[in-house]
């Protein structure tokens, strides 16, 4: 039975995506933490082309990417099935999960927005994102996958846990119950679910690192223009 | 039994024409409805497409799919023969890792070197010359990025095959040549070659003459409308 490791960074949403899918499926696996300031010799050899974490190893080969490595571990580790089997119903999660990539942006621009006319624009496009999520995707569903949560659940787990923390960082609300209301409720049931409640990263150490992190992105953004 | 799959495109689209080369790859049979993505899409496809209201849209028994490598893992899954994927876990993954790299930067950055503006130029295009050379390298010496047959990264890499070279001609600006990448030079010549690709490439003329009017006048950015 092949050694399974994963690189990863306690704060990044995209590490945890893998951790949960590894302690869903019940795959034992060693985590090393990269200190991103200083990456290791290991990390920069196991993804050369983007540096970044997570990644996992399995059997000594590399695999980068956090939906590469959650498509992975859905097929190496069958059990407890993250994704739907009927081929269609796969595409449409599939679907759903490139939609978290496509609309990165705009997050990215609310993230880093700071006020006046730009910030209330970036606000009601994260807020038309989110409004397109919750009622085209999850519907009157319980979780993205039904009953029980998938790969989409996980992958918009940022949604559940890190959004929260940057609404109080940039001083506004956008997932509230009186805007998105079954969205919120996805949010509530999804922190509820013991593998997720037992593997998140500390409230106080995320916000604090948070802050930081959209600050050094504003000021480097004011530098380039 | 009979199958309904239609496929909602664009002449010019390369993302339009993966799903295309995959069908025929597979031997499927598909009715195509051009859509005019610039002026005016059709009501079909903003229902069937209603998030992204974009070209490619396969529908199958009248359930319709967006997003291009989306619905070539679904075409994958659904019709068996020639695959596209290789069937061990860990290189199907490294698959869909390069098909990835191709969309989420290989791509924008060769699109952002062919039209930045004077003063961007520089850096864009460095930036796309990294992208070709992390692309030399996962070719390996290999024929295709599929090994000895047509691949999922290989379909999505179509544009650097034929768009690249034409917006190159268009716009006097060199960016794949055969000096500085020999492989993937080569392998433009390879999957261009098969004889099903060929058949499922827009005519070289007419994608010639769409961007140079793009150069002349004023427009949106084609990836935009046709994704």
């Amino acid at each position: 039975m092949a050694d399974v490791k994963l690189h990863g960074f306690w704060a990044s949403p995209f590490s945890y995506r893998v951790i949960w899918a590894l302690k869903i499926k019940g795959v034992d696996y060693e985590y090393i933490e990269e200190d991103l300031s200083n990456k290791s010799e290991l990390l920069l050899k196991y993804n050369p082309v983007y540096k970044k974490i997570p990644v996992l190893v399995h059997g000594g080969k590399p695999i980068a990417e956090s939906l590469v490595i959650l498509e992975y571990i859905e097929e190496t580790w069958p059990g407890n099935p993250l994704l739907p089997s009927d081929p269609y119903e796969k595409a449409m999660a599939r679907f759903w999960i490139q939609f978290a990539v496509a609309k990165a942006s705009v997050y990215r621009a609310f993230f880093v927005s700071t006020g006046g006319e730009d910030q209330e624009k970036a606000r009601k496009d994260w807020l038309e994102v989110l409004k397109i999520l919750e009622d085209q995707a999850l519907g009157d569903k319980k979780f993205f996958g039904g009953d029980t949560i998938n790969l989409v659940d996980i992958s918009y787990g940022v949604l559940a846990y890190w959004f929260k923390n940057t609404e109080e960082v940039i001083g506004i609300k956008v997932l509230e119950p009186t805007t998105l209301p079954r969205l919120s409720q996805w949010v509530q049931n999804f922190m509820q679910v013991p593998v997720i409640k037992e593997n998140i990263p500390d409230s106080h150490k995320m916000l604090a690192y948070l802050r930081i992190v959209r600050e050094k992105i504003i000021v480097a953004e004011q530098h380039n223009k | 039994m009979s199958e309904e799959v239609k496929v909602f495109g664009a002449w010019g689209s390369p993302f339009s024409r993966r799903v295309e080369l995959a069908l025929r790859l597979k031997g499927v049979q598909y009715e195509y409805i051009e859509e005019d993505i610039f002026n005016n899409k059709s009501p079909l496809l903003l229902k069937y497409n209603p998030v992204h209201k974009k070209v490619p849209v396969l529908l199958h028994n009248g359930k319709p799919i967006a997003e291009s490598l989306v619905i070539l893992e679904y075409i994958e899954e659904t019709w068996k023969s020639n695959p596209i994927l290789p069937e061990d876990p860990y290189d199907k993954a490294m698959a869909r890792f390069w098909a990835k790299f191709l969309d989420d930067k290989c791509l924008p950055a060769l699109w952002k070197a062919g039209w930045s503006p004077e003063n961007e130029r520089e850096k864009a295009v460095e930036e796309a010359c990294e992208c070709l050379k992390t692309l030399e390298g996962a070719l390996n010496g290999k024929r295709f990025f599929g090994g000895a047959t047509v691949g999922l990264v290989d379909i999505a890499a179509n544009f650097i095959a034929h768009w690249l070279g034409i917006i190159q001609e268009a716009t006097g600006h060199e960016l794949l040549s055969a000096e500085k990448f020999p492989h993937l030079f080569k392998w433009t010549d390879e999957f261009v070659s098969c004889s099903i690709v060929k058949e499922s490439l827009p005519p070289r003329d007419k994608l010639l003459a769409f961007f140079k009017d793009r150069i002349a006048g004023a427009m949106d950015a084609p990836t935009e409308a046709s994704k």
